[in-house]
């Protein structure tokens, strides 16, 4: 069973209109070079020069930031949902 | 208004209900023509207008006349005499937010702004998340102005701050995790539902409601700006509006260049922006917040770079305080003032007394601290260590009996 991701509203142009796209990856970092093989522009969207998640980024794996677990190196397993989320202001 | 603009790499767009960067992410932010603006907006027009944060209607994006939440602001500037003597500094106000209409808290001045941004983008549901006041504003606002309303809240949040809601008629979603959990649902539900998120996609317009705060205290110091002032961080969006209206007013020729000091106030059990001002970087580390200052619980806080810059910018200190610490300074601010402020206002007056006792707001200088929220909402925070009223019988001899004893226990 593969991984979902989740794609927020802003990046759905460069997806076609899909809001769940199915990966094979075994990390958040491969996941992110696997959609932009399939989606090409949505690399720079996430990650800044150095590879880096952007700062505005927040991505979830089953929910939990990955910035709690091991960032781009965070591992996936099959049936993770991944969801890719701009930050937002407070409340 | 012109347009929104994207923080980071400044790219334009149109005046919808949008709030992120197509390209980075970025936050957006209204573009404002202020050659335009300087025109009309002078300090007689200003003060010819009703007492509330509309009388700056001008710096406020709405494109008509404001039509939610016309009474909301002006909120008393109090000159703290007695709390100034207990913390051992020259001048010291209190921006008494605790007071504001209609929901005792500084959100109802977001909320005008986004509600009334809203139902001219032509919305009937409003919809926000909230650590509790936003909440309280938007189901408030949302009932008197006649739009449906979402609010989705921590489901572990003050009793008081969620009956709060409740009596609006909100439809009230309590989500078992904390604030972070509930701000990823919720750009996940706004993505999906054709409704006004405030603090989603109308945060362009809702954050500029916070302006409002910085030229009431500028306009009720007679047109100066503070040497000192101490705001609460939750996502540190306050804290930027904050300078972003000093500096509006200058620009606007409305009050003169001076050097202002913008602090952050944090609580210790959620203190990414304070940590990180403290040991200097302009980047902070998300953390799982475990606080009574739950209307501060924001880990991954939105506008914390920005937050970090601005102090930087303005040469301020940022600080945490323990929630002992907060307890202590909300009974302080209660004592010497009469101001019963929420956990969030502990949070300020903590932070301020550790920013004068270390130097870093200095004893001779002038400070006012930014008090967001009534204490009655929070009445959770304090149950158990304020003591208990004596009782009696409805009788003279036990009343005289009772402060005999007093004196003894006194003596």
């Amino acid at each position: 069973m593969p991984k979902k991701v989740r794609i927020p509203t802003p990046l759905r142009k460069l997806t076609n209109n899909e809001e769940l796209i199915e990966v094979n990856a075994a990390t958040i970092g491969e996941a992110i070079v696997e959609l932009q093989t399939r989606f090409p522009g949505i690399q720079e969207r996430l990650v800044d020069e150095k590879g880096e998640v952007r700062r505005f980024v927040n991505v979830y794996v089953n929910e939990e930031d990955i910035r709690f677990l091991k960032n781009r190196e965070t591992p996936l397993k099959d049936g993770d949902e991944i969801s890719i989320i701009p930050a937002i202001a407070g409340g | 208004m012109k347009a929104l603009k994207c923080r980071e790499c400044g790219r334009e767009y149109p005046l919808t209900a949008t709030h992120v960067c197509e390209f980075d992410f970025g936050p957006l932010e209204v573009v404002y023509d202020y050659d335009h603006i300087k025109k009309s907006l002078t300090k007689a027009a200003i003060q010819s207008r009703p007492k509330s944060m509309w009388r700056y209607r001008e710096l406020l994006p709405v494109a008509k006349d404001p039509t939610v939440g016309l009474q909301v602001g002006f909120t008393p500037l109090v000159k703290a005499d007695r709390l100034a003597k207990k913390l051992g500094i020259r001048e010291l106000w209190v921006k008494n937010d605790t007071v504001n209409y209609p929901t005792l808290s500084f959100k109802d001045r977001v909320v005008s702004v986004a509600l009334s941004r809203a139902r001219e983008l032509g919305f009937d549901t409003v919809a926000c998340a909230s650590t509790g006041n936003l909440a309280n504003s938007v189901a408030a606002n949302a009932a008197a102005a006649g739009l449906k309303s979402y609010v989705f809240i921590p489901s572990d949040l003050e009793h008081g701050k969620i009956l709060n809601s409740l009596v609006y008629g909100a439809h009230v979603i309590g989500i078992k995790g904390h604030y972070d959990e509930v701000n990823r649902l919720c750009a996940e539900i706004a993505g999906k539902f054709g409704w006004a998120f405030v603090n989603v996609n109308m945060r362009p317009y809702y954050a500029e409601g916070s302006k409002s705060m910085a030229y009431e205290i500028v306009e009720q110091l007679g047109w100066r700006l503070p040497r000192h002032t101490v705001v609460p961080m939750a996502s540190g969006s306050l804290l930027t509006k904050i300078q972003k209206g000093y500096q509006e007013l200058v620009k606007l020729g409305l009050a003169s260049e001076s050097e202002t000091a913008i602090h952050g106030a944090q609580a210790t059990g959620c203190s990414p922006i304070s940590t990180a001002q403290k040991a200097g970087m302009d980047f902070f580390k998300p953390v799982k917040p475990d606080t009574i200052a739950k209307s501060l619980a924001i880990g991954t806080p939105a506008d914390g770079f920005y937050a970090l810059k601005v102090m930087k910018e303005t040469g301020a200190a940022a600080d945490d305080v323990t929630d002992d610490e907060i307890r202590d300074a909300i009974k302080l601010l209660a004592e010497t003032e009469g101001i019963f402020a929420e956990t969030a206002g502990g949070v300020t007056v903590g932070v301020a007394k550790k920013l004068i006792a270390s130097g870093k707001i200095p004893r001779d200088d002038s400070a006012v601290l930014c008090v967001t929220g009534n204490g009655l909402k929070t009445l959770d925070a304090v149950d158990g260590y304020l003591g208990k009223p004596r009782e009696i019988k409805p009788s003279l001899r036990e009343f005289e009996a009772l402060l005999a004893h007093e004196g003894k226990v006194n003596a």
